[in-house]
């Protein structure tokens, strides 16, 4: 069997007076649609910025591709939307059609020049995300809905095999959120994208995904969705510090393992 | 006036290094406006004057010194300055800013310490301050242009990791671009800069050069790349224009061609504001 995309072994994480995450362990393989779930301040964007090299675990280790995280070249295989699509420079004077050839920039290698076929490149990538016809905008003109777009095209240009997004929806507003999950569903199935995903929209999101993981310093729950529902009151009240309602699921959307 | 160009070696120094850093200033003043990082640039530019005031201090005193180039320990001192303003940075990670403040003041305190025990260099010290056209030799044009070559192979080269780098850094860094060694890179480079174009622009002015055409160029372009054209194109106006006044009405160069890209930055924001009324007024 191959090696899972993302392994997390017994992972730790304290920053200077915080610890954020508790021996966390949870693998990602190909093809899943995983969502991360849990309250604020619970570890999921750190708990991303681990599985990025973004920063390096207190303790534990990483293995991505089946390669520990501190040999892994090749970070073009990953695409990532950050949290806060705004901890950019709104202001930043580019094209959308530049912000997106960016993505392209460590596919390339240093001391290289984009490809002769970035445009078209850059154009197929804003067609999966339906943003084609604003190719020669200005980035900082876009709504925030539509700049998210750009950002997801951005990380698809490099054809990353996994795809991982931090509160992607956070600022789209509510009429647009289920064309927004669809075509992350539409990626998934048809491009064989594996997605990792942290988002509050339980609601909508629970039909497209496969797997669910309740985060919260330590995982308290991971698996495929279906089986969600076995998880216990007191696990619940552990996980969100109050109950929360049941997540809807659809019967046997996924055929359990 | 060409005329004068051409049968006076001092003013060919003076235009040729114009020309020059009318397109290094901008062309990274671009990077340095959209990261954000002009006060840096400030300060960096003091620490320059620490140099250089050291330089003409020692070359008084030290009889071996006495023909050394004020611009290479001006040059020396910028560099050192950007690296420890990046130490300062990792200090105090939550006050970043500080250490803009900090290495300003050291670089004033420096050359204040410098210019007041020497003695009577105070025309040199005012070229190195505000610019000149009449003391710029050909070593100094040398210099500029080597520094002019770094500079350029050193934004051809990283041009796209640059590009990401200062659309957003965190996306650079997740993306496994080496973001530090170029940011490292990219001070240095700022460092030459600032101390290559303060021959013509003079100290207090250089930033200046760095960040007016560029933020009159954000007001007219539509992308990344216009942005960098239409920079060393207003830059390269400013300092021509700016120069030739000087040369003509005998006033300090810094001065001259800082007037004239403020001049071009209103003109471009009252273009912008009569086409945009003109539209809404076609519109409504
Ligand atoms: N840069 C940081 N420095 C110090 N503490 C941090 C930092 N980032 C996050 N934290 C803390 O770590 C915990 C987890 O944060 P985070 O991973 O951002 O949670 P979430 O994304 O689930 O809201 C929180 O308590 C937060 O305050
Ligand atoms: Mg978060």
């Amino acid at each position: 069997m191959a090696a899972p995309l993302i392994n997390i072994k017994e992972v730790s994480y304290e920053y200077e007076q915080t610890k954020a995450l508790d021996r966390i362990s949870m693998k990602v393989e190909e093809g899943d649609f995983l969502a991360i779930l849990g309250p604020n301040g619970s570890g999921k964007s750190t708990l991303l910025k681990i599985m990025l090299g973004l920063i390096r675990p207190s303790e534990g280790s990483v293995e991505l591709f089946g390669i520990d995280s501190k040999q892994f070249k090749h970070r073009e295989w990953i695409g990532y939307v950050s949290q806060k699509s705004n901890s950019f420079n709104s202001a930043f004077p580019a094209t959308v059609q530049e912000v997106v050839a960016g993505g392209l920039a460590k596919k390339a290698g240093l001391f290289h020049k984009l490809p002769k076929n970035t445009a078209q490149q850059v154009e197929e990538s804003l067609d999966a995300v339906g943003m084609k016809a604003f190719k020669n905008r200005s980035i900082s003109e876009l709504s925030g809905g539509q700049q998210q777009r750009v950002f997801i095209a951005r990380a698809l240009v490099a054809k990353p095999k996994v795809l991982i997004l931090d509160e992607p929806t956070v600022g789209i507003d509510v009429q647009n959120v289920q064309a927004f999950y669809d075509m992350l569903a539409a990626l998934n199935r048809e491009r064989n994208i594996t997605l990792v995903l942290v988002t509050h929209d339980v609601d909508t999101v629970t039909d497209r995904i496969s797997h669910v993981a309740c985060l919260n310093q330590t995982i308290h729950f991971h698996g495929f969705k279906d089986q969600l529902h076995m998880m216990s009151d007191e696990k619940r009240e552990a996980w969100y510090g109050h109950s929360v309602r049941k997540i809807h699921h659809t019967e046997g959307s996924h055929t359990h393992a | 006036m060409l005329d004068a160009i051409l049968s006076y070696e001092f003013l060919q120094n003076a235009f040729a290094s114009g020309l020059i850093i009318g397109v290094i200033a901008p062309l990274l003043g671009v990077f340095i406006v959209v990261r954000r990082l002009s006060l840096i640039a400030d300060a960096l530019s003091h620490v320059t004057l620490a140099g250089i005031a050291g330089s003409l201090y020692l070359s008084q005193s030290v009889g071996a010194l006495a023909l050394l180039n004020p611009l290479y320990l001006g040059i020396a001192s910028s560099v050192m300055g950007s690296m420890l303003i990046e130490r300062l940075r990792s200090v105090y990670k939550h006050y970043e800013e500080l250490a803009i403040p900090i290495i300003l003041s050291a670089g004033i305190g420096f050359g204040a310490i410098f210019i007041s025990l020497a003695e009577g260099f105070s025309s040199d010290l005012f070229g190195y301050l505000f610019g000149t056209v009449s003391a710029v030799s050909r070593q100094d044009l040398y210099i500029v242009a080597g520094i002019a070559v770094i500079v350029l192979a050193f934004i051809r080269i990283f041009f796209k990791e640059l590009f990401v780098l200062s659309f957003d850094d965190e996306y650079a860094r997740a993306s496994g671009l080496p973001a530090k060694w170029i940011h490292f890179l990219f001070m240095i480079v700022t460092a030459l800069v600032i101390s290559g174009s303060m021959r013509i622009v003079g100290i207090l002015l250089v930033s200046s050069l760095m960040t007016i055409p560029v933020a009159t160029a954000m007001r007219v372009a539509k992308s990344f790349k216009q942005t960098i054209w239409l920079s060393i194109l207003f830059g390269e106006i400013s300092v021509l224009t700016g120069l030739v006044a000087a040369f003509y009405f005998d006033l300090a160069p810094g001065g001259t061609i800082v007037v004239t890209s403020i001049a071009i930055l209103l003109v471009i924001l009252a273009y912008r504001k009569i086409s945009l009324s003109k539209k809404r007024g076609a519109a409504a």
